[in-house]
């Protein structure tokens, strides 16, 4: 039943539906990740410098392996914050 | 040949000509144990994300190289170690990826925007053109839903 085109909602039911996560390292083709880059790896930490799980950041387990590589190495080369607040 | 990324922080206390010496001295140490140098990176003086060493700033270098012998990582490593000028260093091998993502860098091949952008304005299309076709189909039967509508309630009586 709800996949039928027919039926009128009143209000628009794409509102409230999550939009599929995706990996965009696979979708973009990007196969190396520069731990050099703080604004880049600032897209997968979050405000305490803490890197963010695959549930929120979609990316597939290879990739969130890299990241999570990346970041620790900018951690030791003091280009990220090991703990901090309000970093955003 | 094994590729490699040597990063060190020098310590910005010490003068201009005393950084550079450091720099110069593993750049030296690195052609003289076979090593080809492909870029010498100086990402300059830049605020430390922490204090290090009771330093807030840092002299960056980044060399790439590429060595035949993997052994030779245990020397250079040991000598930045021993080396006070130092604050940091960080020894990182590189796959083809990366020696591909340097190079392309060098090059000016990463980081435009313009592409970044084109993509993703040909997304939005498609997303549009994928979610047009149902909203046209839906239109011209009310007179269907509201048919629907009434047996839904009728199921629901019984």
């Amino acid at each position: 039943m709800a996949s039928r085109d027919d039926i009128k909602f009143l209000s628009n039911p794409n509102i409230g539906q999550n939009r599929k996560k995706y990996c965009r390292f696979r979708k973009y083709g990007i196969k190396y990740i520069d731990y050099k880059d703080p604004d880049f790896l600032l897209q997968f930490i979050n405000e305490q410098g803490k890197i963010l799980p695959r549930r929120i950041t979609g990316n597939s387990l290879k990739y969130q392996r890299k990241v999570a590589t990346a970041v620790k190495r900018a951690r030791h080369l003091a280009i990220l914050p090991y703990v901090t607040d309000l970093l955003k | 040949m094994k590729h490699y990324e040597v990063n060190f922080i020098v310590d910005p206390v010490l003068s201009g000509d005393e950084i550079n010496a450091t720099a110069q001295t593993y750049w030296d140490m690195l052609s003289s144990n076979e090593a080809t140098i492909t870029d010498k990176g100086e990402m300059g003086l830049r605020q430390l994300a922490y204090p290090i060493k009771k330093r807030t700033t840092g002299v960056y270098y980044c060399t790439e190289f590429a060595v035949p012998n993997g052994a030779f990582i245990a020397k250079l490593e040991l000598a930045l170690r021993r080396d006070e000028r130092v604050i940091r260093f960080l020894c990182v091998k590189l796959d083809k990826y990366g020696v591909k993502f340097n190079d392309d860098n060098r090059n000016g091949l990463i980081g435009k925007k313009k592409d970044k952008v084109k993509k993703e304005i040909k997304a939005e299309v498609r997303k549009e053109k994928r979610a047009a076709p149902p909203k046209k189909a839906a239109k011209p039967a009310p007179a269907v839903v509201a048919a629907a509508a009434s047996t839904a309630v009728a199921e629901e009586e019984e």
